[in-house]
């Protein structure tokens, strides 16, 4: 295990961290993960500190998972939510940094439906700032957890050969998880209707697959990814896809196409599934899959990140 | 940075064993045997001190007691006045302390405040019957109410001093030195 | 193909004494005399310096061909119009005098292409502070958009702009009127009553005109008037809720993207409609390489259609945008796109398929601006850093002369516009710009005179800027 420590003020996104970063991130999770396996599963180490979760786009998921983590450090967790603040799309970044600072938190999380909101509001703000999703552009802790669970079952990343199948376009998913698992020497393989493409997806860095076959033959690891079926608009799921009916064809995961993977190939989703969409019950609830580990594995990962962000004001 | 010079070796390596051998007598006499006797070394220097304990207990009781490993790093209260931050690592523990007579070993006892934070660790993983504290070295200035049961050797210093302690494991060599700021 | 009108494939026809004289009633810049000394004269519209009886004949030389005029001499300008190019001319009495030496002296610059926010969003421009910019950006006149608050859609707005122009401005002030009512895109605004009140051309800028049939009936009903039809080129569907360009990195950073094929879709429409109704047809802003080649497949098919292409689209391109990380002073629409499209742009300056050029200056206050990237506004000021980026990146570097820099900033858009102006031939308006061409200057967004400092040129360092401007005679 790596000794370097990732020291920085923020997690804004993949981009911004070196390969020795990730691993001192994956590292300090796995110490974490251990205090999720105590009778009292709190350690007093973020006392006193005050982190805000303040949400620009629902999401239970990924909050619950970040207040959760927060709370087994002992912080002072406070969610804010568009439904429950006034903090709008329509204010101005300088307000909306100067209202959140005049909380004094010392971590921010932050989640946007538009991409490098957390970064602008890094050059405004003292507090640290995680960004727990920014539009399609990033979310950064995710692709720590996947890699934390993946690293966990294969030992290691590098040589690694990851399928991610969906809608490549519009994941924030897909860009940190490309970004991450590149720097840590695997090729990854992403697949998805044409419509859910970028155009110039050759610049994510991965290989590109039309057929969900190519890009499952001989991988060590597939991650699906969730068909949103809310999207409106000109990428409105009408647009982009016919019917799930027809995904579930040409992309869903079913054991038959798992079989083209590798004999030891895992299966992750960042949740929540869409079952008989994206993925069998059968694949989902399967051997394979480490599905329910990633959320475990999520708030090991999140608080590894607090630690490192907030252990040291 | 100041420099630090030696100014003298308080134990050399035959001295160390010698003492760990007598600490490890104690705590057995102490706790009349080792049934239910779990001995927690606390990150880094306390692991191989309680990992000579035991192995100690065993040769001469011919059992060997429990033996866990206990990270404070999460429990410290001077996170914020140590950069870079501390690397967190895991804390292993054989079976649940419940009921158990834990023997905290750590290298040099000070203000007391990492066994403070090892005792509200402890105390996270349930309810011990009894906690006892061994540490090779006692150099007072306590700044908590805190006393080791099983010294291996007290000695006096001054604040600008400091008490390096070296294990085979750890460092490669063997040793206690006292050493002061230039 | 239907060969179409002759007349309508050159410049607008105006009566040039008409023109100047309806200029200086609806304008009403009090009109001056000056005698601009000694800068070297630069005029693509007239042939090199021969004596002054000769100039009629000269200027019909110039138009097919002839060496440009570019010698150091006096232009004189006698109540408001030039009445003489020459050397060792003598100031009338009355007459102010300005010191050209070391300047280059052309016809007065025109932008047709800008947004003075007046009425109705006087916080981000208006009609003062919007021409006090074009004053220091070296420009003497500019065609204003019609997306004011109320839409100029109809003669009392058109009105209201142009007697605030008379009132307030530093610079001549042409609306175009809208096409639709309100920039709706449902129902013909009155072309005939705003150009009565000064419309120069028919626009609904901001918003491209998506009906087809509403676009085909504009071009119909343009003709009586003579007014060329500008569009905002692109197919909003297509375009969507995108941000940026769609290419390497709109994928990279997942921003929702406006593809090049959206303005495409869009110019490869109007130039079928335009074919077949008849008219001018004028493309705003040019983003697309693929439109380049459209445009110039048309022109050479003898099809009335003209473009601008805007500073920003000609040096800088969507990877700038990644490395401002999304800075909202670098948001414009149509974006800014690949390195590809902006060679193709300007291949197209080069070679005459772009006819000139246009700032888009479109003023938003700082607290707009301060929004994300994806929710701040699109636009970007530019009609104080156009002169110095053009000249530092163009003419400096030899891809174009100072004649064709002319051309681009004066001659043609008055053409285009059927203005009076981008001649300093004897009897044209009295409007010149002076440059200099050593001066360095630093862009500092912090010292507009525009009201809004929203730049993607901010701390830019170029050579050459503008030195001045004369309206009607009148040093500004």
């Amino acid at each position: 295990m790596a000794e370097g420590h990732w020291s920085a003020k923020h997690l804004l996104g993949i981009a911004e961290l070196e390969a020795n970063d990730i691993t001192s991130i994956l590292d300090t999770a796995e110490s974490f993960r251990e205090v999720a396996s105590r009778p009292i599963k709190k350690v007093p180490t973020l006392r006193g500190k005050t982190v805000l979760n303040v949400f620009f786009e629902s999401s239970t998921r990924t909050r619950s998972s970040f207040e959760i983590a927060e709370k087994r450090m002992s912080a002072d967790a406070i969610n804010f939510s568009t439904s429950t603040s006034s903090l709008s799309k329509g204010e101005s970044m300088l307000d909306t940094a100067r209202n959140l600072e005049a909380m004094a938190p010392d971590v921010l999380v932050i989640r946007h439906p538009h991409p490098r909101v957390p970064h602008q509001l890094a050059g405004l703000i003292d507090s640290s700032i995680v960004n727990a999703g920014d539009g399609a552009h990033e979310h950064p802790t995710q692709a720590l957890l996947d890699a934390f669970t993946i690293r966990r079952h294969k030992g290691t990343l590098e040589g690694l050969r990851v399928a991610i199948v969906g809608d490549i376009e519009h994941s924030r998913v897909v860009r940190s998880n490309v970004l991450l698992l590149r720097k840590m020497g695997a090729s990854v393989v992403v697949a998805g209707p044409r419509t859910m493409m970028p155009r110039h997806a050759e610049a994510l860095g991965a290989e590109v697959a039309y057929r969900v076959e190519d890009a499952l033959e001989g991988a060590d690891v597939v991650m699906m990814l969730r068909i949103q079926l809310e999207r409106q608009g000109n990428s409105g799921s009408q647009l982009l896809l016919p019917s799930t009916d027809e995904y579930f064809h040409l992309f869903g995961l079913s054991a038959e196409r798992l079989a083209l993977a590798k004999d030891d190939a895992i299966v992750l989703h960042p949740g929540p599934m869409n079952r008989g969409v994206e993925i069998t019950s059968e694949v989902a609830d399967g051997a394979r899959s480490v599905i329910l580990e990633q959320v475990a594995n999520g708030l090991a990962v999140r608080m590894a990140v607090l630690y490192l962000l907030a252990g040291v004001a | 940075m100041t420099e630090l010079v030696t100014k003298s070796t308080l134990l050399d390596q035959a001295q160390i064993a010698r003492v760990m051998r007598r600490m490890a007598g104690e705590v057995v006499e102490r706790n009349n045997g080792i049934d239910k006797l779990m001995l927690i070394g606390i990150r880094t220097r306390g692991v191989p001190l309680a990992d000579a304990m035991v192995r100690e207990i065993e040769r001469v009781e011919g059992a060997r007691p429990l033996e866990g490993i206990l990270d404070i790093t999460l429990y410290r209260d001077d996170l914020s006045t140590i950069a870079p931050q501390p690397v967190v690592k895991e804390s292993k523990l054989p079976e649940p302390i419940d009921g158990c007579t834990v023997v905290l070993c750590d290298d040099v006892l000070y203000t007391g405040r990492t066994i403070r934070a090892a005792m509200d660790a402890l105390m996270d993983y349930g309810r011990p019957k009894t906690v006892q504290l061994a540490v090779l070295v006692d150099r007072g200035h306590r700044e908590l109410p805190i006393h080791a049961d099983f010294v291996g050797e007290k000695v006096r210093t001054s604040d600008s001093e400091v008490i390096k302690v070296s294990f085979m494991d750890t460092d490669g060599v063997e040793e206690v030195k006292l050493l002061d700021r230039v | 193909m239907k060969e179409q009108d002759p007349v309508e494939r050159g410049p607008v026809q105006r009566d040039p004494v008409e023109l100047v004289r309806a200029a200086k009633a609806i304008d009403g810049f009090p009109s001056g005399s000056v005698l601009v000394r000694g800068g070297r004269v630069v005029d693509p519209t007239q042939s090199q310096l021969a004596p002054l009886q000769a100039q009629a004949a000269a200027q019909a030389q110039a138009s097919e061909g002839a060496a440009t005029l570019d010698a150091v001499c006096d232009v004189l300008i006698v109540d408001g119009v030039v009445e003489a190019v020459g050397t060792d001319l003598e100031a009338p009495e009355g007459a102010e005098i300005l010191d050209a030496t070391g300047k280059v002296v052309i016809p007065g610059l025109i932008d047709i292409h800008v947004h003075l926010r007046e009425p109705g969003q006087e916080w981000k421009e208006t009609v003062a502070s919007g021409t006090r910019a074009a004053a220091a950006g070296g420009f003497t006149a500019v065609a204003c958009m019609a997306n004011t608050q109320p839409t100029n859609d109809c003669r009392s707005v058109t009105e209201h702009i142009v007697e605030e122009a008379r009132r307030a401005a530093c610079a001549r002030v042409y609306p175009l009127g809208a096409i639709s009512k309100g920039l709706a895109g449902r129902e013909l605004a009155e072309f005939g009553d705003m150009a009565k009140a000064g419309a120069v051309a028919v626009s609904d800028d901001g918003k491209p005109v998506e009906n087809a049939e509403l676009m085909r009936r504009a071009f119909d009903y343009a003709r009586h008037f003579d007014l060329p039809v500008v569009q905002h080129a692109q197919d909003m569907e297509v375009s969507g809720d995108g941000v940026m360009h769609e290419g390497e990195f709109s994928a990279r950073l997942g921003v929702p993207s406006i593809p090049a094929i959206a303005e495409d879709l869009m110019v490869a429409r109007d130039l079928l409609l335009l074919e077949e109704t008849g008219g001018r047809y004028h493309v705003q802003h040019l983003s697309s390489g693929r439109s380049v080649e459209l445009i110039k497949q048309a022109k050479e098919r003898g099809l009335a259609v003209s473009c601008e292409v805007s500073p920003h689209h000609l040096l800088l391109t969507d990877e700038d945008v990644w490395k401002a990380g999304l800075d909202p002073n670098i948001k414009m629409n149509p974006p800014l796109r690949s390195a590809a499209d902006r060679d193709a742009l300007v291949a197209g300056l080069l070679d005459g398929t772009i006819d000139c050029i246009a700032s888009d200056h479109a003023p938003h206050h700082p607290d707009e601006k301060q929004l994300d990237f994806s929710a701040a506004p699109f636009g970007i000021v530019g009609l104080e850093t156009m002169v110095s980026l053009i000249l530092d990146r163009f003419v400096r570097s030899g891809h174009i002369d100072l004649a064709r820099f002319v051309e681009l900033l004066s001659t043609v858009p008055a053409q285009l516009m059927g203005l009076p102006g981008g001649s300093l031939a004897p009897g044209s308006i009295g409007d010149v710009t002076l440059l200099d061409l050593e001066c360095k200057i630093t862009v500092d967004a912090g010292s507009f005179e525009s009201l809004s400092r929203n730049t993607p040129f901010d701390g830019w360092t170029l050579a050459g800027a503008p030195a001045g401007t004369v309206v009607s005679g009148r040093i500004i």
